[in-house]
């Protein structure tokens, strides 16, 4: 018998999109993910770990570092280290980060102000097992919500992560322009997601799983989510 | 006994002397000081409601649809399937003021425990904001602050923002208003109250540890302010989000255990509240021990913890044997959980700290005796009337409405909206910039709510019944826009110093207003509070009685927003008279005074219910927004703005300015591309009807008259809060 595949999402104290990311993935792939309580320090198995936006532990000290004290965290870095895809969307983001998992920082954005719009995104590798069903340069529309959303690198860094492909989604127009007037929050480069040198680690600001209904602001998170499958 | 209660102690604790022969009447003593500053909290305006209660029991608070009026933490409605929503509205005005970002902050906090506390988790909150003059010194930063408070809180724990109000205006220069709303989604057969029950049940006290911040917090919220006010900072409370959300998940998945007898957050007057309430209303008597309050700092006084407002905590009576399983679930959360007292038969609080007896009052006398005024009222001396006739010829329409559009008042709030996180939790269906209310899909179901808040200040200002009718009116009517069956409101109660006549007169008649507008339309009251003294040497806010409306959308399909098709028609629905006093176009001409629009119930009944059928029964209808403030002028061009799509109107009458401004009530404009089917049904329902026009093009063209460009109308719209933050 073929053993079903396993889809967790990590919670922190603080977190407050796993429900959304749970029905999303439900919807989306037909599959109920587990819930992984932060304090666990030993996953048996699992295919494809996710890590929810929120504000885990408050956002203390700095978005995300406090969760990376996190027993489970821990667990992820094992997997990841398995290469079992990874993803960290907004708070998860930060927290990919902040554990080493994703270069750069996530500081806070250019106006100071936590922001909520829709934006476009460019979807500059289509190379990852994340991302091979898009198009390359296709554009898809995401909401994003967050005060420490600017992603900051240093330049020698910056190269080193442009020339391994590792840039996955840029913020843009609506037909592709990357330029200072598309960005939401002041990324370096308007980069938008990043993924690690493997590919199999990735995070991005923006939250499909507020994307994959007829009443939402569109539903580009459909295909964000069903482009897992071929993953589980 | 040593005589240890002064006049100034009194003075300081805002209790008069009548009162205070009451508290000796009661005591058979000379209370001590914690027994005195016990007595001065639940006695205070804002938790006793002492100058208003007499009025407030006029309102109609029930219906088919109400599970729970006022007088519980939060009022709850039926909206079928087993499902309710647990709602209100609290105003966190004066702490805003002095301390904005903290004192918005809290109140938002606040108002989310009080939904939370009844089992239900908050799925939407909304805030109705007041601000000064731009101009005023401090209203920049009030802004900023109270909107980042706002956003930081709500966003933290989760809550999506989807709607509000925003109004500047010279009158609030010095008591600003933040009034916060919150909507919460429980089973009804899951709900939490607050009375106390079952001589010997342990009291838990949970949450944050108790520090000496707001203290006396409420006395503050029933006081004048003075020039000296901001002083009082070290009495507004800090807030933790944090802590907020880990309160609500652990009271919830504790909510899911057989474990909860009755449960209060620890609000306004924090500890002495709670526990009195809930031993009130259960008619049973609490001892507590002190020693076992969790403190933040060193050596607090009874007197302190009594007193204390530290946010994030909470009060439950617990069954006995279930204590394992309490401690366990907030251990999990990272929360102090502690045993602070149980329920006793003495009908009395008993303090005890260190094993001495440092307190004890009978309960249900300080309750049922706390004062009830019927303050003197007094009509004001009628204003002069500023109406001055102006020649119709001069009047340029196209600069007014330009001039409103790029106003503080009417300008897009996209910068106060874009910091609130609208979206989280997924089903934000319309924010309230995509319609006449937010509407909210309950979870995993084809339905959904619409929540809104409304009030015009200005209309109040002039008659303050009429204005208090119109705020529900309008309230009710934006519900229906969204294609929603109104059900019930809050309501939030901002005056000044009702000790003074003219005051007490506008918190009479806007009562009254509220009750005649709510019995006509069926929408009673299920929750709402009181804030007066708001007042800063001397000069009153304007009467602003602000209605928190909550309406069923039984279908999906029958949400309505402000969409138009190309092509589509724009019909007007109800009478349209060209009422311009106390108009937004003659304030835009410096023409002040008059009366407010008058609302004919019957008309507004028959129109919503109309509009109601055509978004429920029919597939008529693409869009729907009614006509307020700004008339059909501004309605049209917010109609353009969001969707960035052009409209031409013919204007069909004589005096345009009358037919695009007036401000008359019950009115709608509906988007709409059927007319035969249409125009028949408006005859058969003997419903006024006019097609005004269609939508075309890249203009919002009044045929003849004058024309903009959508996008001048979107550059007017989008720039004055850009200017005005830089």
């Amino acid at each position: 018998m073929l053993k079903e595949k396993k889809i967790s999402i990590v919670i922190f104290p603080g977190s407050n999109c796993d429900r959304d990311l749970f029905v999303a993935l439900e919807k989306c792939l037909g599959t109920k993910p587990e819930f992984i309580w932060h304090n666990c320090s030993h996953i048996k198995s699992t295919d494809m770990i996710l890590i929810p936006g929120g504000f885990s532990f408050g956002d203390y000290l700095r978005a995300g570092i406090i969760a990376t004290k996190s027993p489970a965290i821990r667990e992820v870095i094992r997997f990841s280290k398995k290469g079992v895809p990874i993803i960290g969307i907004c708070n998860g983001f930060q927290i990919l980060i902040e554990c080493g998992l994703l270069e750069g920082a996530l500081i806070k954005n250019s106006n100071q102000l936590f922001k909520c719009e829709k934006v476009n995104l460019k979807v500059i590798n289509n190379k990852t097992i994340f991302t091979k069903n898009y198009k390359l340069s296709e554009i898809i529309s995401l909401p994003i919500a967050h005060s420490q959303g600017n992603y900051f690198i240093k330049p020698d860094k910056l190269k080193k992560i442009e020339d391994n492909d590792q840039i996955i989604f840029k913020y843009s127009s609506d037909f592709g322009d990357v330029t200072e007037k598309y960005n939401p929050n002041g990324s370096v480069n308007n980069i938008a997601g990043i993924s690690n040198k493997k590919k199999n680690v990735i995070g991005l600001m923006p939250h499909p799983e507020r994307a994959i209904e007829n009443f939402h602001n569109g539903i580009d998170g459909i295909k964000f989510f069903k482009n897992l499958k071929d993953l589980i | 006994m040593k005589k240890e209660i002064t006049k100034k102690i009194l003075k300081d604790h805002n209790i008069n002397s009548e009162e205070y022969n009451m508290i000796l009447a009661i005591m058979g003593r000379e209370p001590n000081l914690l027994e005195l500053g016990i007595f001065s909290v639940m006695w205070s305006e804002h938790c006793s409601y002492k100058s208003t209660k007499k009025w407030l029991k006029t309102l109609p608070t029930t219906g088919k649809k109400v599970v729970c009026g006022p007088g519980e933490n939060a009022g709850i409605i039926d909206i079928d399937d087993n499902d309710a929503i647990v709602f209100k509205m609290e105003s966190h005005n004066h702490p805003s003021f002095i301390e904005p970002y903290q004192g918005a902050a809290t109140g938002v906090g606040g108002i989310m425990r009080d939904v939370f506390t009844m089992g239900a988790r908050p799925i939407a909150n909304l805030n109705s904001l007041r601000f000064g003059d731009p101009k005023h010194e401090k209203t920049k930063n009030l802004l900023r602050g109270v909107v980042k408070g706002i956003g930081d809180y709500g966003n933290c724990v989760g809550i999506p923002t989807v709607g509000g109000e925003c109004f500047f205006h010279e009158n609030y220069n010095n008591n600003i208003l933040v009034n916060a709303m919150s909507v919460g989604l429980v089973k009804k057969n899951k709900i939490f109250y607050s009375t106390a029950k079952g001589i010997g049940n342990p009291i838990i006290y949970v949450g944050s540890k108790t520090g000496r911040d707001g203290i006396h917090g409420a006395t503050m919220a029933s006081a004048e302010f003075s020039d000296e006010s901001e002083n009082q900072r070290p009495q507004v409370q800090v807030g933790d989000p944090f802590i907020e959300k880990l309160l609500l998940e652990s009271c919830l998945e504790l909510m899911n255990e057989d474990v909860i007898v009755a449960i209060q957050d620890m609000g306004a007057a924090g500890l002495t509240s709670s526990s009195f309430e809930m031993a009130s209303k259960g008619n049973c008597g609490v001892k507590l021990l002190l020693d076992k309050v969790p403190c933040r700092e060193t050596e607090m006084t009874p007197y302190e913890m009594m007193l204390s407002e530290t946010q994030e905590r909470m009060l439950m009576i617990i069954k006995p044997e279930k204590k394992k399983i309490t401690y366990d679930i907030f251990q999990k959360w990272g929360l102090d959980a502690v045993e602070i007292g149980k329920l006793t038969d003495s009908g009395k609080m008993e303090l005890f700290y260190n094993n001495k007896l440092v307190g004890a009052l009978p309960i249900k006398p300080l309750a049922d005796l706390s004062p009830e005024y019927d303050r003197p009222s007094i009509k004001p001396k009628k204003r002069k009337n500023y109406l001055k006739k102006k020649s119709n010829s001069k009047i340029n329409l196209e600069k007014v409405l330009k001039k409103i559009l790029s106003g503080p008042n009417h300008s897009s709030k996209s910068w106060i909206f874009n910091q609130y996180d609208s979206s989280v939790m997924g089903d934000t269906i319309f924010s309230s910039e995509m319609a006449d209310a937010a509407v909210i899909r309950i979870h995993k179901t084809n339905k959904a709510i619409s929540v809104t808040s409304d009030c015009n200040p200005i209309y109040c200002k002039s008659d303050p019944r009429r204005g208090a009718e119109i705020a529900v009116a309008e309230s009710w009517r934006n519900l229906i826009s969204t294609g929603a069956e109104p059900v019930a409101i809050t309501d939030n109660l901002n005056f000044g110093n009702p000790e003074k006549k003219e005051i007490m007169y506008e918190i009479k008649e806007s009562i009254s207003g509220i009750k005649k507008a709510c019995i006509e339309l069926d929408y009673p009251v299920v929750s709402g509070n009181v804030s007066l003294y708001n007042e800063t040497n001397g000069k009153s806010i304007f009467p602003t009685p602000v209605i928190g409306g909550v309406g069923l959308i039984k279908k999906l399909k029958y949400a309505t927003g402000f969409k138009m098709d190309d092509d589509s028609y724009i019909y007007l629905i109800g009478k349209t008279k060209g009422h311009l006093e106390s108009s937004l176009f003659y304030e835009h001409l410096k023409i002040f005074g008059g009366s407010p629009p008058k609302v004919d119930f019957k008309e507004e009944k028959k129109n919503g219910n109309f509009v109601k059928f055509l978004a429920q029964k029919t597939e008529l209808l693409i869009g729907c927004h009614d006509i307020s403030e700004g008339g059909i002028a501004l309605a049209l061009a917010e109609l353009c703005i969001a969707n960035k799509k052009g409209i031409e109107i013919t204007l069909k009458k004589n005096n345009p300015e009358k037919f695009l401004f007036g401000e008359d009530q019950s009115r709608y404009l509906l988007i709409i591309n059927k007319k035969k089917e249409f125009e028949s049904l408006a005859k058969k329902n003997n419903i006024e009807n006019e097609r005004i026009g269609f939508v075309t093009g890249a203009f919002l063209n009044f045929k003849n008259l004058f024309s903009i460009s959508v996008d001048a109308l979107l550059k007017l719209n989008s720039s004055w809060f850009k200017g005005f933050i830089k």
